[in-house]
Protein backbone atom coordinates (compact mmCIF):
# COMPACT_ATOMS: atom_id res chain seq x y z
CA UNK A 1 0.00 0.00 0.00
CA UNK A 2 1.19 3.70 -0.91
CA UNK A 3 1.75 5.69 1.71
CA UNK A 4 -0.75 8.29 2.31
CA UNK A 5 0.36 12.04 2.76
CA UNK A 6 0.14 13.87 5.94
CA UNK A 7 -1.03 17.54 6.30
CA UNK A 8 1.41 19.96 8.33
CA UNK A 9 1.56 23.47 9.07
CA UNK A 10 4.37 25.90 10.17
CA UNK A 11 4.11 29.14 11.35
CA UNK A 12 5.44 32.05 9.35
CA UNK A 13 4.67 36.01 9.30
CA UNK A 14 1.58 35.28 11.52
CA UNK A 15 0.07 32.62 9.57
CA UNK A 16 0.28 28.94 8.88
CA UNK A 17 1.74 27.64 6.29
CA UNK A 18 0.98 24.66 4.36
CA UNK A 19 3.30 21.69 4.45
CA UNK A 20 2.79 18.32 2.42
CA UNK A 21 4.74 15.34 4.67
CA UNK A 22 4.83 11.55 4.16
CA UNK A 23 6.06 8.83 6.13
CA UNK A 24 6.86 8.46 10.32
CA UNK A 25 7.72 11.40 11.94
CA UNK A 26 9.58 9.46 14.60
CA UNK A 27 11.79 8.28 12.00
CA UNK A 28 15.69 9.28 12.52
CA UNK A 29 16.31 10.92 9.61
CA UNK A 30 13.64 13.65 8.36
CA UNK A 31 14.47 15.27 4.99
CA UNK A 32 12.91 18.71 4.42
CA UNK A 33 12.65 19.42 0.66
CA UNK A 34 13.24 22.92 -0.89
CA UNK A 35 11.19 22.90 -4.46
CA UNK A 36 11.70 24.57 -7.39
CA UNK A 37 10.86 28.21 -7.42
CA UNK A 38 7.39 29.44 -9.45
CA UNK A 39 6.37 27.23 -12.63
CA UNK A 40 9.42 24.84 -12.75
CA UNK A 41 8.00 23.97 -8.95
CA UNK A 42 4.75 23.30 -11.25
CA UNK A 43 6.53 21.18 -13.29
CA UNK A 44 8.30 19.15 -10.80
CA UNK A 45 5.37 18.95 -8.33
CA UNK A 46 4.25 15.17 -8.86
CA UNK A 47 7.07 13.67 -9.68
CA UNK A 48 8.48 15.26 -6.29
CA UNK A 49 5.66 13.87 -4.11
CA UNK A 50 6.05 10.54 -5.93
CA UNK A 51 9.61 10.76 -4.90
CA UNK A 52 8.37 11.55 -0.92
CA UNK A 53 6.05 8.59 -1.25
CA UNK A 54 8.77 5.72 -2.05
CA UNK A 55 11.10 7.25 0.53
CA UNK A 56 8.15 7.03 3.23
CA UNK A 57 9.06 3.17 2.02
CA UNK A 58 12.46 3.15 2.75
CA UNK A 59 11.22 4.36 6.32
CA UNK A 60 12.62 8.26 6.04
CA UNK A 61 10.16 10.86 6.54
CA UNK A 62 9.91 13.63 4.33
CA UNK A 63 8.38 17.12 3.88
CA UNK A 64 7.47 19.66 1.11
CA UNK A 65 6.45 23.70 2.75
CA UNK A 66 4.51 25.79 0.28
CA UNK A 67 6.21 29.16 0.25
CA UNK A 68 4.89 32.01 1.72
CA UNK A 69 2.21 33.07 -1.46
CA UNK A 70 2.65 30.57 -3.13
CA UNK A 71 0.55 26.69 -3.72
CA UNK A 72 -2.35 26.87 -0.34
CA UNK A 73 -0.67 30.34 0.68
CA UNK A 74 -2.63 33.02 1.62
CA UNK A 75 -0.12 35.26 2.01
CA UNK A 76 0.55 37.66 -0.59
CA UNK A 77 2.91 36.65 -3.03
CA UNK A 78 3.81 40.51 -4.36
CA UNK A 79 5.21 41.44 -1.21
CA UNK A 80 7.64 38.38 -1.00
CA UNK A 81 11.45 38.59 -1.47
CA UNK A 82 13.85 35.56 -1.51
CA UNK A 83 14.93 36.46 2.01
CA UNK A 84 11.69 35.87 3.12
CA UNK A 85 11.43 32.78 1.72
CA UNK A 86 14.93 31.64 3.05
CA UNK A 87 13.93 32.79 6.68
CA UNK A 88 10.57 30.33 5.99
CA UNK A 89 12.96 27.71 4.93
CA UNK A 90 14.50 28.35 8.32
CA UNK A 91 11.33 28.22 10.35
CA UNK A 92 9.83 24.90 8.39
CA UNK A 93 12.74 23.46 9.08
CA UNK A 94 12.86 23.94 12.64
CA UNK A 95 9.55 23.37 13.13
CA UNK A 96 8.95 20.19 11.67
CA UNK A 97 12.28 18.83 12.92
CA UNK A 98 14.33 18.12 10.31
CA UNK A 99 18.03 16.60 10.21
CA UNK A 100 18.12 17.28 6.18
CA UNK A 101 17.75 19.58 3.52
CA UNK A 102 17.06 18.48 -0.39
CA UNK A 103 17.05 21.14 -2.83
CA UNK A 104 16.08 21.03 -6.39
CA UNK A 105 17.17 24.38 -8.77
CA UNK A 106 15.73 27.12 -7.32
CA UNK A 107 15.29 26.45 -4.19
CA UNK A 108 19.14 26.21 -3.83
CA UNK A 109 18.68 29.83 -3.54
CA UNK A 110 17.06 30.12 -0.34
CA UNK A 111 18.02 26.82 1.23
CA UNK A 112 21.61 28.04 2.82
CA UNK A 113 20.73 29.01 6.56
CA UNK A 114 19.51 25.67 8.51
CA UNK A 115 22.90 24.43 9.72
CA UNK A 116 21.93 20.41 8.32
CA UNK A 117 23.21 18.64 5.80
CA UNK A 118 22.20 19.54 2.49
CA UNK A 119 22.17 18.25 -0.74
CA UNK A 120 21.15 19.47 -4.36
CA UNK A 121 20.16 19.28 -7.42
CA UNK A 122 20.79 21.03 -10.71
CA UNK A 123 21.32 24.57 -9.35
CA UNK A 124 20.30 27.73 -11.25
CA UNK A 125 21.04 31.44 -11.17
CA UNK A 126 18.14 33.43 -9.83
CA UNK A 127 18.88 36.00 -13.09
CA UNK A 128 18.29 32.55 -15.48
CA UNK A 129 14.98 31.78 -13.64
CA UNK A 130 14.07 35.53 -14.02
CA UNK A 131 15.24 35.61 -17.89
CA UNK A 132 13.45 32.89 -18.56
CA UNK A 133 10.19 34.05 -17.20
CA UNK A 134 10.47 37.43 -18.57
CA UNK A 135 11.09 35.74 -22.01
CA UNK A 136 7.24 33.60 -21.55
CA UNK A 137 5.83 36.63 -20.71
CA UNK A 138 7.15 38.54 -24.31
CA UNK A 139 6.10 35.19 -26.26
CA UNK A 140 2.52 35.10 -24.65
CA UNK A 141 2.22 38.66 -25.58
CA UNK A 142 3.07 38.97 -28.35
CA UNK A 143 0.73 36.10 -29.05
CA UNK A 144 -1.60 38.55 -27.68
CA UNK A 145 -1.02 41.39 -30.39
CA UNK A 146 1.42 43.16 -27.65
CA UNK A 147 4.73 44.18 -28.05
CA UNK A 148 7.02 44.21 -24.96
CA UNK A 149 10.73 44.20 -24.34
CA UNK A 150 12.63 42.63 -21.35
CA UNK A 151 13.71 46.53 -20.62
CA UNK A 152 10.02 47.65 -20.82
CA UNK A 153 8.64 44.88 -18.31
CA UNK A 154 11.47 45.61 -15.81
CA UNK A 155 10.66 49.10 -15.96
CA UNK A 156 6.57 48.30 -15.49
CA UNK A 157 7.92 46.16 -12.49
CA UNK A 158 8.72 49.54 -10.81
CA UNK A 159 5.55 51.11 -10.44
CA UNK A 160 3.29 47.32 -9.34
CA UNK A 161 3.82 43.56 -9.51
CA UNK A 162 4.56 42.27 -12.81
CA UNK A 163 2.70 39.10 -13.61
CA UNK A 164 5.32 36.08 -14.66
CA UNK A 165 4.03 32.85 -15.62
CA UNK A 166 0.98 33.37 -13.25
CA UNK A 167 2.65 34.72 -10.52
CA UNK A 168 2.73 38.23 -9.78
CA UNK A 169 6.03 39.42 -8.59
CA UNK A 170 6.55 42.37 -6.61
CA UNK A 171 9.97 44.72 -7.81
CA UNK A 172 11.84 43.46 -5.09
CA UNK A 173 11.34 39.62 -5.82
CA UNK A 174 12.69 40.97 -9.00
CA UNK A 175 15.48 42.48 -7.68
CA UNK A 176 16.38 39.64 -5.29
CA UNK A 177 15.84 36.92 -8.06
CA UNK A 178 18.23 38.76 -10.43
CA UNK A 179 21.04 39.12 -7.82
CA UNK A 180 20.67 35.53 -6.17
CA UNK A 181 23.08 32.52 -6.48
CA UNK A 182 23.22 29.54 -4.90
CA UNK A 183 25.35 30.30 -1.78
CA UNK A 184 27.82 27.90 -1.03
CA UNK A 185 27.23 25.48 2.08
CA UNK A 186 30.21 23.51 3.34
CA UNK A 187 29.65 19.97 2.68
CA UNK A 188 26.79 20.39 0.17
CA UNK A 189 26.10 17.08 -1.68
CA UNK A 190 25.63 18.69 -5.36
CA UNK A 191 24.25 16.20 -7.97
CA UNK A 192 23.14 16.69 -11.67
CA UNK A 193 20.42 15.26 -13.55
CA UNK A 194 22.85 12.35 -14.55
CA UNK A 195 23.79 11.00 -11.34
CA UNK A 196 20.01 10.22 -10.86
CA UNK A 197 18.85 9.29 -14.37
CA UNK A 198 16.72 11.58 -14.71
CA UNK A 199 14.97 14.27 -16.89
CA UNK A 200 14.80 18.33 -17.02
CA UNK A 201 11.31 17.84 -15.93
CA UNK A 202 11.54 22.10 -14.95
CA UNK A 203 12.52 23.11 -18.04
CA UNK A 204 9.15 21.08 -20.15
CA UNK A 205 7.07 22.94 -21.74
CA UNK A 206 4.53 20.62 -20.91
CA UNK A 207 4.00 19.56 -17.10
CA UNK A 208 4.96 15.83 -17.77
CA UNK A 209 6.08 13.03 -15.02
CA UNK A 210 8.91 10.31 -14.74
CA UNK A 211 7.93 7.43 -12.42
CA UNK A 212 11.35 6.08 -13.16
CA UNK A 213 13.27 9.49 -11.80
CA UNK A 214 10.37 9.77 -8.62
CA UNK A 215 12.37 6.12 -7.63
CA UNK A 216 15.86 7.06 -8.15
CA UNK A 217 15.39 10.23 -6.84
CA UNK A 218 14.29 8.82 -3.30
CA UNK A 219 16.95 6.20 -3.52
CA UNK A 220 19.29 8.80 -3.71
CA UNK A 221 18.32 10.96 -1.26
CA UNK A 222 18.08 7.55 1.32
CA UNK A 223 21.61 6.83 0.49
CA UNK A 224 22.60 10.13 0.93
CA UNK A 225 21.09 11.14 4.04
CA UNK A 226 22.16 7.66 5.69
CA UNK A 227 25.55 8.81 5.47
CA UNK A 228 25.42 11.74 6.90
CA UNK A 229 23.95 13.82 9.54
CA UNK A 230 20.54 12.04 11.39
CA UNK B 1 34.26 23.74 -35.31
CA UNK B 2 32.45 21.45 -32.37
CA UNK B 3 30.52 18.94 -32.18
CA UNK B 4 30.52 19.64 -28.16
CA UNK B 5 28.09 22.46 -29.24
CA UNK B 6 25.88 20.80 -31.48
CA UNK B 7 26.01 17.87 -28.78
CA UNK B 8 24.75 20.45 -26.30
CA UNK B 9 21.89 22.00 -28.65
CA UNK B 10 20.53 18.34 -28.94
CA UNK B 11 20.34 17.54 -24.78
CA UNK B 12 18.75 21.31 -25.00
CA UNK B 13 16.01 20.28 -27.27
CA UNK B 14 15.50 16.80 -25.55
CA UNK B 15 15.57 18.63 -21.61
CA UNK B 16 13.07 21.04 -23.19
CA UNK B 17 10.82 19.74 -25.53
CA UNK B 18 10.62 16.59 -24.00
CA UNK B 19 11.90 14.42 -27.28
CA UNK B 20 13.69 10.81 -27.25
CA UNK B 21 17.20 10.39 -27.76
CA UNK B 22 16.60 8.64 -30.52
CA UNK B 23 14.83 11.34 -32.21
CA UNK B 24 17.07 14.04 -31.36
CA UNK B 25 19.99 12.15 -32.48
CA UNK B 26 18.67 11.81 -35.61
CA UNK B 27 18.34 15.42 -36.01
CA UNK B 28 20.79 16.93 -39.44
CA UNK B 29 20.73 20.54 -40.34
CA UNK B 30 17.57 20.28 -42.81
CA UNK B 31 15.87 18.52 -39.93
CA UNK B 32 12.87 21.21 -39.26
CA UNK B 33 11.88 22.65 -35.83
CA UNK B 34 9.73 25.29 -35.31
CA UNK B 35 6.48 24.56 -36.83
CA UNK B 36 7.02 20.81 -37.43
CA UNK B 37 7.43 19.82 -34.19
CA UNK B 38 4.35 20.94 -32.20
CA UNK B 39 6.63 20.30 -28.80
CA UNK B 40 7.75 23.66 -30.01
CA UNK B 41 5.84 26.74 -29.53
CA UNK B 42 6.80 30.13 -28.72
CA UNK B 43 7.07 29.65 -24.58
CA UNK B 44 9.01 26.89 -25.29
CA UNK B 45 11.30 28.95 -27.74
CA UNK B 46 11.68 31.51 -24.14
CA UNK B 47 13.00 28.31 -22.31
CA UNK B 48 15.51 27.04 -25.24
CA UNK B 49 17.23 30.68 -25.40
CA UNK B 50 17.80 30.71 -21.25
CA UNK B 51 18.87 26.93 -21.40
CA UNK B 52 21.45 27.74 -24.26
CA UNK B 53 22.72 30.75 -22.61
CA UNK B 54 22.98 28.97 -19.24
CA UNK B 55 24.74 25.92 -21.24
CA UNK B 56 26.74 27.18 -23.76
CA UNK B 57 27.96 30.12 -21.96
CA UNK B 58 26.57 32.88 -24.08
CA UNK B 59 24.64 36.07 -23.94
CA UNK B 60 21.37 35.91 -26.65
CA UNK B 61 20.10 39.58 -27.74
CA UNK B 62 16.54 38.57 -28.13
CA UNK B 63 16.90 41.26 -30.85
CA UNK B 64 18.99 38.60 -32.28
CA UNK B 65 16.28 35.70 -32.00
CA UNK B 66 13.76 35.37 -35.68
CA UNK B 67 12.07 33.01 -37.33
CA UNK B 68 14.92 31.71 -39.24
CA UNK B 69 16.53 30.48 -36.11
CA UNK B 70 14.38 28.03 -35.38
CA UNK B 71 13.29 27.01 -38.83
CA UNK B 72 16.11 24.16 -38.75
CA UNK B 73 18.49 22.36 -36.73
CA UNK B 74 21.22 23.09 -38.62
CA UNK B 75 20.21 26.75 -38.13
CA UNK B 76 20.22 26.72 -34.72
CA UNK B 77 23.60 25.05 -34.58
CA UNK B 78 24.99 27.41 -36.90
CA UNK B 79 23.42 30.36 -34.20
CA UNK B 80 25.16 28.93 -31.08
CA UNK B 81 28.51 28.70 -33.19
CA UNK B 82 28.45 31.94 -34.23
CA UNK B 83 27.75 33.17 -30.47
CA UNK B 84 30.46 30.89 -28.30
CA UNK B 85 32.71 31.80 -31.18
CA UNK B 86 32.21 35.81 -31.01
Amino acid sequence: MSPAPTHLTYEFGGRQEYCLGFGDAKAPRRILIVPPLFDEMNRVRRMLVEAMRALASHGVPSYLPDLPGCNESLADISIQKLADWQRAVIEAAKQLGATHIASLRGGTLIDHEPVLPHWRLAPVKGSSLLKAMLRTRIAADKEAGLSTTIDALMTQAVSGPLALSGFHLGSAMLASLEAAEPIAVAGCHEVVLDDIDGSALWLRAEPQDDPAMSVALAAELDRWSASCGG
Amino acid sequence: MSDKIEDNVRSILSDILGLSQAQVAAMDDDTELFGALPELDSMAVAGLLTEMEDRLDIMIDDDDVDGELFATFGNLVAFARTKSEG
